[in-house]
């Protein structure tokens, strides 16, 4: 049987981890469950979740930061934010469409596993938002690491570390994060019907001009109609995002469809429809079929992509879109995962990493979801770990292909 | 300079075999790429945080990851100690030796790899200057972001080790939010790479916690860092005030405003009769306070942007407004702020403060700033970064009256403090180093401290890199 465990207080989930460490039981952490699929699944006799640790702590829109106890909802905190103009810069992926899970994110989880999205090149990924934490470590001590200044540089970064880190290094408790203001206007620069490469040549056209493109990714044919309502114009969509005061908007807008409107005839969608697209590119609707069929998010240089994914639809049936700005090409099997393909063909166009997010469970019992690393990094990975879960009980095996 | 920070005692068991290591090192390094004379030696002393001044055991200047991996190899063997070293810039004193250490400079390091416009990254050694990068992708339109004032001497190696930042940071981010992945060398001599162009790598963030290591976990020999299309123009506007209040709260006003310029720098008057002394950059003598803002963008996005910014200034009581007419003229703003460390450095000697407080603070922790250092009886010259909230007060003292000496370091440790309290940090961009080291009990427990040392041990076991930095030497774990 799992005991679950839902303390009030910092110090209550202190004092679980206290007993678990003496017992040396391991512990399954959770926020809001709603990404409980990412990684490999844990094995653990006990549940403890930070739901019940919920509130915004300091809000300070003038200081654009905000800290929040980790179990507070995100939509409580994009409704506190949206209220004041601002957001979450880093735009954080919502994976309840793809897992097919409900209930509600919560800001913990959302940097705990680094959730970003299509800005992440020009805004950066969660982690890079994050200014300061709380959390407990294995020994069940309270740490606190950063702080709620921009510019920090005192001691080593362990709010990078624990960013990302899966609930495998300490248990998120308080994080206090930038947030940037909501640009009033968006627009999106489409081009129909190119091919991969071709889509990729204008991507790169496009991030050379100083137009600010905030959003770059190509749709495929097959792709195309599955987002806001097949709204898109005809033929495989190339779409680039524009945001900022409305004149600006217009304006590089205006000069970004001139210098790409060689590629194909171009089109463009307003401020309501481009925040449509953009959230649908960023919650990967076009594959949220309610299916278990195999989902990957595969990282490569964004030159790399549409080689990738041409080399594989020579060996087996593939479906993808890209999402350069995120850094990612979104890929659906049509039968088997195809692992050792998809990674041995990853280092063959430069390198970079294959996550998988989604698949039936013999399959995600089988295949590690992350990208095996080098021996070194693993070792070095897991002296790392020990350092802050000296007795292993956070969340054992989620990272199992790393440490 | 009295010596009030102290450093671990030499070894010596190192120091005694010091001939044999020489000879040692030198087997495993090309002709020339070892100093182990004296005079060799002395420009090796100390970096930019001129108050320290130890002489090394010897400095290695290797030309490839191999030979760093070697010398680390064999220091680690026989527990030696290393301090690796850039251009030695650091103001916290983070590149200061120890007798018993070998450097290892990565000036040799100095090639770009690749410059790649398509996924907008350049790779090259960690010896490459910070300005290099710019310069070698900006006939394609693209520079690199973080711009330390020292960034025509300072090596992307030493901007890594300290996290720098810069002026332009308020928009871009500093180092940590610009660095794609490195090669790096473990002190056993393990060369490992760490994330590049494809983003956000599974396992450990170790990119984002070797960003700002000081040195401690391993030495980075080459870094994939991000380049950013160049806008279209660029305009610094000098807005001059009757105090710094009124400029410190006009700051927090712009920013409150949702608007964010790509700089928003701060002078108070000593700084701007200082750096316009130096620069003749055109600052406006009468005023008490002077923010220089930067913005970007279209010729139509800078003026929008500017008509907000005036307005806000005018309900703050700004005096002059002085726009930058030519590119000449811009580059002369920017020339006087950029000096401002060398140009004090003429008049006096000061010690570079570096915390970093809330916005709302900045007013009080001015003020309060102003009285400590009065109340040593010294002089004080405010220049830095507002926007970000990162301060930079220069406290003027002669370094050759022990006692001022000893008085500027009590102004300074007490400011910090007073940073600390406001809700800030000791260090936003220049690192702890040995300056602060000290003081990181202000800012964290000693379970903070714990954690932090237990990471750096999974690195470097025998704390021999760069050990007498960043953490206080007393509660270290026994290695």
């Amino acid at each position: 049987m799992i005991v679950h465990f839902e303390p009030p207080s910092e110090e209550g989930i202190a004092s679980v981890v206290r007993s678990a460490s003496a017992e040396r039981v391991a512990l399954s952490i959770v926020g809001g469950g709603t990404r409980t699929g990412l990684g490999n699944p844990v094995r653990a006799a006990r549940t403890l979740s930070t739901r019940r640790l919920s509130g915004i702590v300091t809000y300070n829109p003038s200081e654009m930061t905000m800290s929040a106890l980790a179990g507070t909802p995100l939509s409580e905190i994009e409704a506190a934010l949206e209220a004041k103009g601002q957001m979450l810069s880093f735009e954080p992926m919502d994976h309840r469409p793809v897992f097919g899970t409900s209930g509600e994110p919560t800001i913990g989880g959302v940097f705990a596993a680094n959730v970003s999205g299509p800005r992440r090149y020009v805004a950066g990924a969660a982690r890079d938002s994050l200014l300061g934490l709380r959390f407990i470590n294995g020994r069940g001590e309270a740490i606190k690491a950063g702080g709620r200044v921009m510019k920090n540089v005192t001691g080593l970064d362990l709010v990078k570390l624990l960013a990302g880190s899966h609930g495998t290094l300490g248990i998120l408790t308080e994080v206090t994060f930038k947030v940037l203001p909501s640009p009033p206007a968006a627009a999106t620069v489409v081009v129909s019907g190119l091919n991969d490469a071709e889509a990729a040549a204008v991507m790169a056209e496009a991030m050379a001009q100083p137009a600010e493109v905030s959003g770059a990714a190509h749709l495929p044919e097959s792709v195309r109609g599955r987002v806001i309502d097949g709204a898109l114009p005809e033929g495989a969509a190339t779409v680039l995002r524009l945001e900022g005061l409305a004149d600006s908007v217009a304006l590089r807008a205006q000069g970004l469809s001139e210098a790409i409107a060689r590629f194909g005839p171009v089109s463009q969608l307003d401020t309501a429809q481009t925040k449509r697209l953009w959230a649908d590119i960023r919650d990967v609707k076009p594959y949220a079929d309610g299916t278990t069929r195999p989902l990957w998010r595969v990282s490569v240089a964004p030159s790399a992509g549409h080689q990738l994914v041409a080399a594989l639809r020579l060996q087996t049936g593939v479906d993808a879109y890209y999402d350069w700005q995120g850094g990612l090409v979104w890929l659906r099997m049509e039968a088997d995962p195809e692992a050792e393909l998809l990674r041995r063909y990853v280092r063959a166009v430069g390198g970079g990493h294959a996550t998988l997010l989604r698949a039936g469970e013999d399959e995600r019992a089988r295949i590690p979801a992350f990208e095996p690393q080098p021996a070194a990094v693993a070792q070095l990975s897991e002296r790392l770990r020990a350092s802050f879960d000296p007795s292993r009980i956070f969340n054992p095996g989620r990272l199992a292909a790393i440490a | 300079m009295s010596e009030t920070i102290g450093f671990l005692e030499p070894r010596q068991a190192v120091l005694d075999r010091r001939l044999e290591i020489i000879a040692d090192l030198a087997d495993l390094l090309p002709e020339g790429s070892l100093i182990s004379d004296e005079r060799g030696l002395k420009p090796f002393e100390t970096d930019a945080f001129l108050a320290y001044r130890r002489i090394p055991l010897a400095v290695a200047l290797p030309e490839t990851t191999e030979q760093v991996a070697a010398v680390l190899k064999y220091c680690s063997r026989y527990g030696i100690p290393v301090v690796p070293r850039g251009a030695g810039t650091s103001l916290s004193g983070g590149a200061i030796p120890q007798e018993d250490a070998v450097v290892v400079g990565l000036s040799k390091m100095s090639r770009i790899l690749d410059i790649d416009l398509f996924n907008r990254a350049a790779t090259v050694q960690a010896g490459v200057t910070n300005l290099n990068i710019s310069e070698a992708a900006g006939a394609d339109g693209f520079f690199y972001a973080p711009d330390p004032s020292s960034q025509l001497a300072c090596t992307i190696g030493g901007n890594i080790g300290m996290n720098s930042g810069g002026a332009h940071c308020l928009k871009y981010g500093v180092t940590t939010n610009n660095l794609l992945g490195v090669k790096m060398v473990l002190f056993d001599g393990t060369v490992i790479e760490l994330g590049g162009k494809a983003l956000d790598a599974p396992g450990y963030d170790l990119v984002g916690l070797v960003c700002g290591s000081e040195g401690q976990l391993g030495i980075v020999t080459e870094a994939t860092v991000r380049l950013i299309a160049k806008p279209e123009g660029a305009r610094p506007v000098l807005f001059g005030f009757d105090s710094s209040e009124a400029a410190g709260s006009c700051v927090a006003d712009i920013i409150a405003a949702g608007i964010i310029p790509v700089a928003i720098e701060f002078m108070d008057k000593p700084a701007i009769e200082i750096c316009e002394a130096f620069a003749q950059a055109g600052y406006p003598l009468d005023v008490e306070a002077l923010l220089i803002v930067e913005v970007e963008g279209s010729e139509a996005e800078m003026e929008a942007m500017l008509r907000s910014i005036v307005e806000i200034a005018r309900r703050h009581g700004v005096k002059t407004i002085k726009e930058s007419q030519s590119a000449l003229e811009a580059a002369l703003i920017w020339k006087g702020r950029k000096s401002a460390f060398g140009a004090t450095g003429r008049i006096a000697d000061y010690i570079c403060m570096d915390g970093t407080v809330p916005l709302s603070q900045l007013s009080h922790v001015l003020r309060r700033t102003g009285e400590i250092v009065a109340g040593y009886g010294l002089r004080v010259a405010n220049v830095f970064h507002a926007g970000d909230g990162n301060m930079h007060p220069l406290i003027l003292y002669d370094i050759n009256d022990p006692e001022d000496a000893a008085r500027a370091e009590a102004a300074g440790n007490d400011i910090l403090k007073l940073c600390v309290e406001a809700g800030g940090c000791l260090t936003g961009e220049h690192g702890v180093g040995i300056e602060k080291r000290d003081l990181m009990r202000y800012q964290y427990s000693q379970a903070d401290l714990d954690q932090q040392m237990a990471a750096r041990a999974a690195f470097d076991p025998h704390w021999l890199l760069n050990p007498s930095k960043v953490f206080p030497l007393e509660g270290r774990p026994a290695a």
